[in-house]
């Protein structure tokens, strides 16, 4: 990826966020139960999960918006409990939903935010149209923001946080509800700012964001961090690869399945649409066997592939619930 | 879509720390293009009011004051203090409708002076109060009220109203920071607010109330308002008629203030 791969951190002036055992508790729900989470400086972190994983209190919590009830953290070296204001001095935050004032203008909702920072006069009116040119929002900057579209929203939204350069930003579910071209834009934005040097931390659903952005992901599920790594390293954890199968004949399907279990050891996994199967494989080597057993046997084989898993593979072999997809997802 | 230029991506420092004040103005502002941008809630602001003072004065100002016109001399006064304070309801719901959105969060995760996006309310309140009261008070002057003491009358009579607008106002930023939704703390504000200004001298002097109503309305904080208000407009008011206005909103900011202050950063 874009940026550095720091797999081991070198202490915590390196990092620029460092949480031990993050705990956070709503009534009877335990949000967030026991997080450590380090993300070194310039990188893109990506916090994987589920819907109700914990992935926005847990950004909350370093956002200082909400206060750990146990663990500490850093964030740019700063004690996220005793040195809050300073924390809030270097980081910014875009939410989930967008933080703008509806009835305002595009361009008075940066120069509100930029008068905050401390601009003044034309310093402040030159910082909002920068941000709308770079955000290609200048030809909107004088609509109100209710009359804007997602894709137009969010990128406004990003842009405020970038009023000031911030240390880091999070970003809470960056392209949830957003169409297919809009997600790609806000893509290339989030690796243009990791370019310039910002780190990012965000949190997301899609295993394909992670995949595609993240040079470290951490997967969380029911408060707790499952597993972290690279995307590669994820993959990794579950073995070498896996062998995909398309059947000429959808009925042959529960001989298959018997047959590549008996061939290969592992549970196979059944396509949805039927007529398909997925199943681990150590070596290429077995995965070829077990192909020619299948058609020695008689089975029709349209088509198969040997690929490394993909983030969904890893993610349901890691929480055993298949990745749950986004009514939204549209890409 | 573009690529984002790296001349934006330049290194932006932040500028010297703005003190609260400046932080404060920056809110007031953001109420002020409120009313560019959303006029028609001084609509809402105005016509309760216009009707107040139109069905008071013309259906029973005769009746509770021998004429219309003696009526409305003494009525003018009251009904800005109810406009006031109605309208303070307004920043309340404003607020609840801010935190039910995102916004707050990210003025939440700015180094600001915390209690600016309240002072920023407050400006907003102000000049609603300010709007307001100058359309009922040139309506007066229309349908025939004099103010006796003149100009320097009417410039204090404003000014006691925006210490009660402020004073009152903390109360529905309290609970617009408690209640998740506007329309509750509207509901509930009027339910509070309106015997609050029944029972008070704003409509009609107290003394043909039985016993236990007048001690009330004779201690009722908005008769003490209203009072020093008629004084100020029609001249001859006292020292101390001003300082019994003043105790309410100045109770409710010294106790109210830091109480929303609390429930503001416990969010």
């Amino acid at each position: 990826m874009n940026s550095p791969d720091t797999t081991d951190p070198r202490g915590t002036a390196a990092l620029a966020i460092s949480a031990r055992g993050l705990v956070k508790t709503f009534g009877k729900l335990q949000a967030v139960a026991g997080i450590d989470l380090d993300v070194p400086r310039g990188m893109i972190f990506a916090v994987l999960g589920p819907n109700g994983a914990g992935k926005t209190t847990l950004i909350r919590m370093l956002a200082t918006l909400i206060a750990p009830d146990e663990g500490k953290a850093t964030v740019m070296g700063h004690d996220l409990r005793d040195e809050a204001d300073a924390v809030r001095s270097s980081i910014a935050l875009t939410g989930q939903f967008a933080s703008l004032d509806e009835d305002l203008t595009g361009r008075e909702n940066l120069l509100l935010l930029a008068r905050l920072w401390g601009f003044r006069g034309r310093q402040a009116t030159g910082r909002a149209r920068d941000l709308l040119e770079a955000f290609n929002l200048s030809d909107a900057a004088n609509k109100q923001v209710k009359d804007y579209s997602g894709g137009m929203r969010r990128r406004l939204d990003i842009a405020a946080s970038l009023i000031v350069t911030p240390g880091v930003l999070f970003l809470d579910e960056p392209t949830t509800g957003l169409d297919p071209v809009a997600r790609q834009g806000v893509w290339r934005m989030i690796r243009d700012l990791a370019r310039s040097g910002v780190t990012i931390l965000l949190t997301t659903q899609y295993l394909e964001e992670a995949d595609q952005l993240a040079a470290r992901i951490a997967v969380i599920d029911r408060g707790r961090k499952i597993a972290e790594g690279t995307s590669r390293e994820l993959k990794a954890t579950i073995g070498s690869g896996f062998l995909h199968v398309a059947l000429g004949d959808a009925s042959d399907i529960d001989r298959a399945s018997a047959l590549l279990e008996a061939k290969l050891g592992h549970p196979p996994k059944r396509n949805v649409e039927g007529g398909a199967l997925s199943i681990m494989a150590d070596t290429p080597k077995a995965a070829n066997e077990a192909v020619a057993a299948l058609m020695a046997d008689g089975i029709a084989v349209t088509d198969f592939s040997m690929g490394t898993p993909s983030l969904d593979e890893v993610f349901f072999a890691l929480t055993g619930d298949p990745a749950e997809p986004e009514k939204e997802q549209a890409s | 879509m573009n690529d984002i230029t790296p001349a934006t991506l330049k290194h932006v420092e932040r500028p010297a720390r703005p003190g609260g004040m400046s932080n404060a103005l920056v809110f007031g502002w953001r109420a002020i293009l409120k009313f560019k941008h959303v006029p028609e809630q001084l609509f809402d602001l105005i016509m309760t009011p216009i009707m107040f003072t139109l069905l008071f004065t013309f259906v029973f100002g005769g009746a509770l004051a021998g004429s219309t016109d003696n009526y409305l001399q003494f009525f003018l006064p009251g009904i800005l203090v109810q406009t006031v304070v109605f309208n303070s309801v307004y920043s309340g719901m404003g607020l609840s409708t801010d935190l039910g959105k995102g916004l707050f969060e990210r003025f939440r995760s700015l180094p600001i002076w915390p209690l600016a996006p309240f002072a920023g309310l407050m400006v907003g309140d102000v000049l609603r109060h300010f709007i307001a009261g100058s359309i009922i008070l040139a309506i007066g002057l229309m349908l025939g009220y004099r103010a006796e003491a003149g100009v320097f009358g009417v410039i204090g009579a404003f000014l006691l109203l925006f210490a009660v607008g402020f004073g009152f106002g903390w109360v529905f930023i309290l609970m617009g920071l408690l209640i998740r939704t506007p329309m509750t703390v509207m509901t509930i504000g009027f339910t509070l607010i309106f015997p609050l200004v029944f029972a008070s001298n704003i409509m009609v002097e107290p003394e043909t109330m039985p016993d236990w109503l007048r001690a009330f309305v004779d201690h009722n904080p908005i008769s003490f308002i209203t009072t020093a208000l008629r004084g100020l407009m029609g001249g001859g008011v006292t020292f101390q008629q001003i300082l019994l206005a003043l105790i309410a909103p100045v109770l409710l900011t010294v106790v109210l203030a830091p109480a929303s202050l609390v429930a503001y950063r416990r969010k």
